[in-house]
């Protein structure tokens, strides 16, 4: 079920603040960044370094102040429907069943819901819930209701996948599971990966590429290219050494 | 009907079932004794009261009637088709007027719930209504529309509206705007995501209105059965005081408590219905 290529993101001068307290906050300035078709892009940056308000504008919930995104050579207005989100929260609707949750996204776009169900139940069976089919979202577990978020997101077929701290509120034993049912998706659905966390450990396990975003006024966005090969192994030394040099990053080590 | 009686009908399912469940059957059966009377006990022993009180003197009998005496007027009064009439037509003047409430109030309340500028704006008038009394203005009703079936259809309509928008409208309110960005990211359009995620999260809300406005409608339509009526459960029991005929008055609040009861079991089912998804409904 690959997508055809494309889901390249070029981010050009992008800069985004905020009022607070009567006064301008700029969380991103001027950033210049370019996402390669079918990457593993993982941000991370202290609170406030404006990393979900990049993915944010990436999805077109938020516009930027100036500059922009363009998306296999076309700017971007708004959301699209070669982008899907999968927010910290699952998002589900309590009404639907699992189901119901993950053709939810096809039957919006217009898909008669049988034809949304059909395509529902095989990315329901993907994220490893094909027999809780039925079930409504109140009986679900924390993991499991993320991966329902998950299958919506995959059913619609994006070029670009955008999640943002997607595992941020799961227990520890969750999200490695999470994780690795992650990067094994992402090597099967061959979609452009953009991940905001705040867990560097997640970000080595998952990514091509990492951004860290500044934190401080004028500091410059850093890129770290992962150069390990997948699966991958935390324990490894390389990995650890990832690990420092990120830290080191955020001036922690 | 005796205290020994009743106590004695309760405990029947426990030992007048056959045997056929085998030895599990006695156990089962006391247990759900167990849950018949912790449910119904206090009903049950403040009926028994009532009809002990009363049998023995305790209390004036001709006030408080033995049970079973309200009991058989209940029965003639339906059997001989008096009473039968008056629920006819009470009933109509409630469910016309309750049924007026939902066409209006559940329009109006999902409107006003997602138009922020229509909302302030009737806020203030609709708070002054609702704090004014259906009773107080039942007499200006009455000079509007008469001391017939309009203004009495009317002021249940009028007590009935407000539970039934301020729920719909706080029910559409309380969609979480997470859920109606999650459905923006999958392009839905206004009306889609009204129809998707905001019509069916107000549905419980809803229900809380349905089953207050209820109970509203049948408190209304007794105080204005008592104002200016010659049919209806409401003019029953006045008149039915007036000529003494005590049995006969309770036979016709019993009924309304019967009523009440069956409006509310329906809206609960077809609330479990609709609702299957949230937690368990009381």
């Amino acid at each position: 079920m690959a997508s055809t290529s494309g889901g390249e993101v070029t981010i050009r001068d992008l800069s985004k603040s905020f009022t607070l307290g009567g006064r301008p906050l700029a969380v991103l300035r001027a950033l210049n960044l370019d996402i390669r078709s079918g990457e593993c892009l993982v941000i991370v940056g202290a609170s406030g370094s404006g990393k979900t308000t990049l993915l944010r504008i990436l999805a077109g919930l938020e516009a930027a102040d100036s500059g922009g995104v363009a998306i296999d050579g076309s700017p971007v207005h708004g959301v699209g429907a070669e982008r899907a989100v999968i927010f910290q929260e699952p998002r589900l609707l309590p009404w639907l069943t699992v189901l119901g949750n993950v053709a939810f996204g096809l039957e919006v776009r217009g898909m008669p819901k049988a034809e949304a169900e059909d395509k529902a139940r095989f990315y329901t069976a993907l994220v490893g819930l094909a027999e809780f089919s039925d079930a409504y979202p109140r009986q679900l577990s924390g993991g499991m209701a993320q991966r329902v978020g998950i299958a919506r997101a995959l059913t619609v077929q994006p070029e670009i996948l955008l999640l943002d701290e997607p595992l941020g509120a799961l227990d520890a034993m969750t999200k490695i599971g999470m994780q690795e049912e992650l990067a094994r998706i992402w090597s099967e659905e061959n979609v452009t990966m953009v991940m905001v966390t705040h867990d560097l450990e997640e970000a080595i396990y998952l990514a091509d590429r990492v951004l860290i975003l500044p934190r401080e006024k004028g500091g410059t966005a850093r890129l770290v290219e992962v150069e390990l090969p997948r699966p991958r192994d935390r324990s490894e030394s390389r990995f650890v050494r990832y690990r420092e040099e990120l830290l080191r990053e955020f001036g922690l080590h | 009907m005796s205290l020994q009686h009743i106590e004695q009908r309760v405990t029947i399912p426990a030992h007048g079932g056959g045997t056929s469940l085998g030895a599990d059957f006695p156990r089962l059966a006391s247990r759900a004794v167990v849950r018949f009377l912790s449910r119904y006990g206090i009903l049950i022993a403040f009926l028994a009261t009532w009809q002990v009180s009363s049998s023995a003197g305790w209390v004036n009998a001709a006030v408080l009637p033995p049970i079973d005496t309200i009991v058989t007027a209940l029965w003639n009064g339906l059997a001989g088709g008096t009473l039968l009439g008056d629920i006819a037509i009470s009933l109509q003047r409630a469910g016309l007027a309750f049924a007026a409430a939902v066409a209006v109030a559940i329009p109006l309340g999902l409107f006003m719930g997602q138009v922020r500028a229509v909302e302030t704006a009737l806020d203030p008038i609709l708070q002054v209504f609702r704090q004014t009394s259906a009773l107080a203005l039942y007499p200006v009703f009455i000079l509007l529309l008469g001391l017939g079936e309009a203004s009495k259809v009317f002021v249940i309509f009028w007590a009935t509206l407000f539970p039934l928008l301020l729920n719909t409208i706080s029910g559409v309110k309380q969609v979480d705007p997470k859920l109606l960005e999650m459905a923006r990211v999958y392009g839905a359009t206004r009306l889609t995501a009204f129809r998707r995620v905001v019509l069916p999260g107000a549905v419980p809300s809803i229900f809380v209105g349905l089953r207050l406005s209820a109970t509203t409608a049948l408190l209304l339509l007794i105080a204005s059965e008592m104002i200016g009526a010659n049919k209806g459960i409401g003019f029953q029991v006045m008149n039915a005081q007036y000529n003494f005929q005590i049995p006969l008055m309770f036979a016709a609040i019993v009924i309304l408590a019967g009523l009440g009861l069956i409006a509310n079991q329906a809206l609960v089912s077809l609330q479990r219905r609709l609702c299957r998804w949230s937690s368990p409904i009381d």
